[in-house]
């Protein structure tokens, strides 16, 4: 019996190796966060999650200085965007800068040292598009930087200490094409940006080299039956939109789940709120890397560019690095005024009022979607609404005073849709919601206030 | 007794070979005129190798199959640059891929589809080739010919991936890779384009058939197994003359559950699930796509799935949201 013995070993050994290399070792916890028997589950492996956690770790901010004293615009030579800041406050910005990008040097980095103002060195161009890159990520771009509080982008964000950052993508290489064969149509390699998949492995050059020209993501059907002369996309199309996905969930160590409804993968009414982020953050991204990123591909050296001599481009683990919030959600960018345009820093939202008979709760700003804790405000009133038969709710939508007029109102109306569509949802019927445009939708008279952006819901 | 409880085949009895029956006119000789016996093939099986009947249909049909595994592998390794170590640990991913979209029905260059065309047709060829092969060798024995409209089943499903329905869609692109990973990673995407196929109706009959036929052969199996200590496992003869084996394992099943199949009945049971689980699977895979464009959106409407009730305070498209408003 000793071969049979060996041949079962040989064959369990087989097995074993097989199984190792295509799993993750246990233990598995999944989370619930849809309804109940419809899979909607966050799965964590807790010892990879706790090994990610531990590398969010970020350098504490330097001290402040007062904002007093002579501008530093003034003081110094071509200071082209912190020249806003206090002289103290401007050299606390470059010392902490230099301590993010390029901590193995010094000022002589960027800086040509016996003439700091000289624009010799191309690291000092660079760095000076990232700044006013970080800058619009912090005012243009808040419905993903700040989506979820005061959260805000920095230089460590995405650099954490390297002059490149650690997670870009370039062109790749064009297949084989001309030849007899041997051309792998762009996909069926164990690609790290599509997460070992076989998926198309440039996930990014269509969706994330220009926000102005994002190729179709979206490519599901849009009706049960086939409509004539609709779109129809093919399941390739759909593979390249996989893929993209595939690159999302493992930049953020997150699943499916996480932002779709996963048996209406389309839904966004039924879809976890954070997948109105991802979609500004696909934006986001292909803003910076059409109209910062890009742009500098002639400044730098050739050591820098990729296979086919483009700049190393921002994707989404550029700045997540395998978390859904980069650096566990750490406020960085509050401490270092600079890199937010001046007075444009948003305020935290107060908390969504819940009276027997009034209901308030607060949006981020140019956002009509209710997030954190104020989505529960929206519980509470789904709630009593549905407990309560016979009274009326009356919806208001306002907005705050920055920005246009017109632009806000209607983003106040959408404001109010999100409340009204909510009750309607679950099962409220129509003719006990109501809504009522208020006499004055801008609720304050200048400026960003936080409880200005909100939504008012009377019971009758 | 302890011989029923193992994996493995535990008692080897050899005679002489068999030989099979005289073979009628007009067919090939069989190969393997003296017959080995393998102690390992003993074990899970039969240890008489051969004689085998290969004849013309089994000689042409693994001559076009090994062309087509031969085309679909040397694909492979020109994509990893001839590289046999990189062709090993890249296997599973590796891929021929059909045409892209824009060639629809006519002929791809070689290189961008060409030969997934060749592979895919040499490939269809063999198996058409040895779905005769096995209706003939049936007929030759005066056997009916189940195994062969089994066999049918599946070249049905597989018609369907690769030639009915990229035909009627109008595109070779929507064939299935030759690949291990990437047909996977394939019926995913084809699933997200569709609406999730499993609200596909026929998807959900052919997983009743596919686990009710693992199902039934596990019951099967393991009532057979149960009461081959008294004969049970000759099946024929306890058909013809009922002995305290069958008896048993009717009476088993009708002590436990009231109803009992036979042992004829049992094996139509496992016949018809196991074949009705592709023929299932191929309808609603055709009518994917070239008629039905969302699963999800067609199950809502005719009430196969339920309203859930909303868990999310309900996120706002915002493609939909003015885009004037500056963030």
């Amino acid at each position: 019996m000793s071969r049979l013995t060996q041949f079962g070993a040989i064959a369990c050994s087989l097995i074993a190796t097989l199984l190792i290399q295509g799993c993750e070792r246990p233990p598995i916890k999944t989370t619930q966060n849809g309804y109940r028997g419809t899979a909607m589950v966050q799965v964590v492996n807790p010892r990879t999650a706790a090994e990610v956690a531990s590398r969010q770790t970020f350098p504490a901010a330097l001290p402040a200085v007062p904002d007093e004293g002579p501008r530093a615009r003034d003081l110094f030579k071509n200071v082209q965007v912190l020249g806003d800041l206090s002289a103290a406050d401007f050299l606390r910005h470059m010392t902490a800068i230099q301590s993010w990008v390029a901590p193995k040097a010094d000022c002589s980095y960027c800086h040509d040292l016996a003439n700091l103002a000289d624009d010799g060195k191309y690291t000092k161009v660079v760095a000076r598009r990232m700044l006013q890159m970080t800058r619009s990520l912090n005012t243009d771009w808040k419905q993903h930087t700040m989506a979820a509080g005061a959260t805000g982008v920095t230089c460590f964000t995405c650099h954490r200490g390297n002059p490149i950052p650690q997670y870009t993508w370039s062109m790749p290489k064009p297949g084989k094409a001309g030849v007899l064969l041997g051309d792998d149509a762009g996909q069926n390699k164990a690609a790290t940006s599509v997460g070992l998949t076989s998926l198309p492995y440039d996930a990014f050059s269509a969706y994330l080299s220009d926000n102005k020209k994002v190729s179709p993501i979206r490519v599901y059907g849009p009706s049960a039956l086939l409509v004539k002369g609709g779109e129809k996309w093919g399941t390739m199309k759909a593979e390249h939109t996989y893929g993209l996905m595939m690159s999302i969930s493992s930049s953020l160590g997150v699943n499916c789940t996480f932002c779709h409804d996963t048996s209406n993968f389309q839904s966004w009414t039924a879809a976890p709120p954070q997948r109105v982020n991802a979609w500004h953050g696909i934006r986001m991204v292909g803003d910076i890397n059409a109209n910062y990123i890009t742009p500098l591909t002639s400044k730098l050296p050739a050591a820098r560019l990729g296979p086919m001599g483009d700049a190393p481009k921002a994707y989404c683990a550029t700045c997540h690095q395998g978390v859904n919030k980069p650096l566990a959600g750490a406020q960085m960018a509050k401490d270092y005024v600079g890199l937010i345009t001046p007075g444009k820093l948003v305020a935290a939202l107060p908390p969504p009022t819940d009276e027997p008979r009034r209901s308030v709760m607060y949006f981020n700003v140019s956002s009509a979607v209710l997030q954190g804790e104020q989505s529960k405000g929206l519980a509470q009133l789904v709630a009593t609404m549905t407990t309560t038969p016979r009274v009326q709710a009356i919806i208001s939508g306002y907005h705050s005073a920055s920005g246009e007029l017109a632009a806000n109102q209607e983003l106040a109306k959408q404001r109010a849709f999100t409340v009204r569509d909510a009750l309607l949802a679950a099962g409220v019927p129509e003719a006990r919601v109501v809504l009522s445009k208020p006499l004055q939708a801008e609720a304050n008279l200048q400026g960003e206030d936080p409880a200005a952006r909100r939504v008012e819901v009377t019971l009758k | 007794m302890a011989e029923y409880q193992n994996l493995f085949t535990q008692v080897q009895v050899t005679g002489p070979a068999q030989m099979g029956v005289p073979l009628g006119p007009g067919n090939d000789k069989r190969i393997g005129e003296k017959p080995g016996f393998l102690y390992l093939m003993g074990l899970i099986g039969n240890a008489q190798i051969g004689p085998v009947y290969l004849g013309s249909l089994g000689v042409a049909s693994l001559i076009l199959g090994t062309l087509s595994i031969n085309i679909m592998g040397f694909n492979m390794l020109a994509q990893v640059n001839w590289d046999i170590v990189q062709f090993v640990r890249q296997l599973f991913w590796l891929a021929l891929e059909p045409p892209p979209p824009q060639y629809g029905l006519s002929l791809p260059p070689m290189n961008q589809g060409g030969w997934w065309l060749l592979a895919g047709g040499l490939l269809t060829t063999s198996i058409l080739l040895w779905w005769v092969r096995t209706y003939r060798r049936a007929r030759e024995m005066g056997l009916g010919t189940h195994v062969a409209w089994a066999f049918a089943a599946a070249i049905w499903l597989f018609l369907v991936l690769g030639f009915f329905r990229p035909v009627l869609m109008g595109s070779w692109s929507e064939g299935v890779p030759f690949g291990i990973f990437p047909h996977l990673d394939w019926t995913a995407a084809f699933s997200l384009r569709y609406g999730n196929l499993y609200y596909n109706p026929f998807h959900a009959l052919s997983i009743v058939f596919l686990y009710g036929a693992t199902l039934l052969f596990a019951m099967h199996g393991a009532t057979i197994l149960a009461v081959s200590k008294f004969g049970g496992e000759r099946e024929i003869e306890q058909i013809v003359d009922r002995g305290t084996a069958s008896e048993r394992a009717a009476l088993f099943w009708r002590w436990t559950m009231g109803f009992n199949a036979t042992t004829e009945s049992i094996h139509r049971w496992a016949w018809w699930f196991a074949v009705l689980c592709p023929l299932t699977g191929g309808i609603g895979i055709l009518l994917t796509g070239t008629v039905v464009d969302n699963w999800y959106l067609w199950a809502v409407n005719h009430g196969v799935a339920p309203p859930y009730p909303p868990v999310f305070p309900g996120a706002v498209d915002p493609a939909t949201l003015v885009q004037g408003v500056k963030p």
